[in-house]
């Protein structure tokens, strides 16, 4: 099978290359459907009184729609969210969600590095929230 | 003073697989949808065939959705002394040999890798091996009962899921 239309050509890459940003909005309506779709139903993730019992600032984004929301650049990028091999992340700080409007995470993706042996690459993610990094070693290897 | 009850005699166990976790292609369109994964291959499935699989496929992260039904086998026990609602996630990695389609019927092995305790805070790490049932597994037995065994007919692992969980300790 020939490669999908507009897979990137690993030739052509350099490490440090950008290869886009995203800005993702999130709101309390987000999380409560990423808790439906996950599964994952802890309440610190929608509700203020157990989040501040608990130690918290508030609801939290759940650290995993966070990993999975900024993916998705890295799987448009490579026309096929099937070339994604291996993603890993550290949850270094969380995102407060407002009971009202909208808060905004920030993803940039970069090559990291690049294997032209087994024509895969990896793409580091840089995810703040108000500036700070909510994401650590946020690597995703993909297999061009 | 900080106390830190979670239990440490679950490192090293392993919770063989149990029933079987049937991937649908509305669940994946929503977890996609739910995280802004719009590529058409997670919701068309012309789109996905085109791309050499056979069905439309799940975003990197599905994954978790079937990790974290395995580690709530041991999350939940209450000998493992863990109080939920002061988890957080620490890390996370996914990694794939192939995406996990709709129509997968999956299968994971729970394993607690470790558990370390620093400063009020318990480190968590466990891996889950999630397996495909049955490319070769004729009709007639698609109803049999997965095994925990590795050398049962048709079970293919698809990916592996690594998550460290912090739990901090009852005061902060």
């Amino acid at each position: 099978m020939s490669a999908p239309v507009g897979r990137p050509d690993v030739t052509s890459l350099a490490v440090g290359d950008v290869i886009g940003t995203r800005t993702i909005p999130v709101d309390r309506a987000r999380l409560v459907r990423y808790a439906g779709a996950s599964g994952d139903f802890n309440p610190i993730h929608w509700n203020d009184g157990v989040a501040s019992d608990v130690g918290l600032p508030g609801v939290i984004a759940h650290g995993m729609f966070t990993m999975g929301a900024a993916v998705t650049l890295v799987a448009e990028w490579a026309a096929d969210p099937g070339a994604i091999v291996d993603y890993q992340t550290r949850f270094s700080r969380p995102v407060p969600v407002p009971a009202r409007g909208e808060t905004q995470i920030e993803v940039v993706g970069t090559v990291g590095s690049i294997d032209l042996d087994t024509q895969t690459v990896r793409i580091d993610l840089t995810v703040t929230h108000d500036g700070a990094r909510v994401l650590g070693k946020s690597q995703v290897r993909v297999a061009l | 003073m900080t106390s830190v009850s979670v239990n440490l005699d679950f490192v090293g166990r392993e919770y063989p697989a149990n029933a079987p976790y049937s991937v649908g292609r509305e669940k994946i369109r929503e977890f996609a949808a739910a995280t802004g994964s719009t590529h058409p291959a997670h919701h068309d499935v012309v789109t996905a065939r085109g791309l050499g699989y056979p069905d439309v496929i799940a975003p990197a992260t599905f994954a978790v959705i079937v990790a974290q039904r395995a580690e709530a086998q041991y999350i939940e026990d209450p000998s493992a002394g863990i109080d939920f609602s002061r988890v957080v996630h620490a890390d996370e990695r996914f990694t794939h040999l192939r995406p996990i389609a709709a129509g997968d019927e999956l299968v994971t092995v729970l394993t607690v890798v470790s558990i370390t305790q620093r400063s009020g805070l318990s480190m968590i790490t466990t891996r889950c091996d999630i397996n495909a049932l049955g490319a070769s597994v004729p009709d007639d037995d698609e109803t049999a009962a997965p095994t925990s065994s590795d050398d049962a007919a048709g079970l293919e692992l698809v990916s592996t899921v690594v998550s460290t969980l912090a739990v901090r300790g009852e005061r902060l």
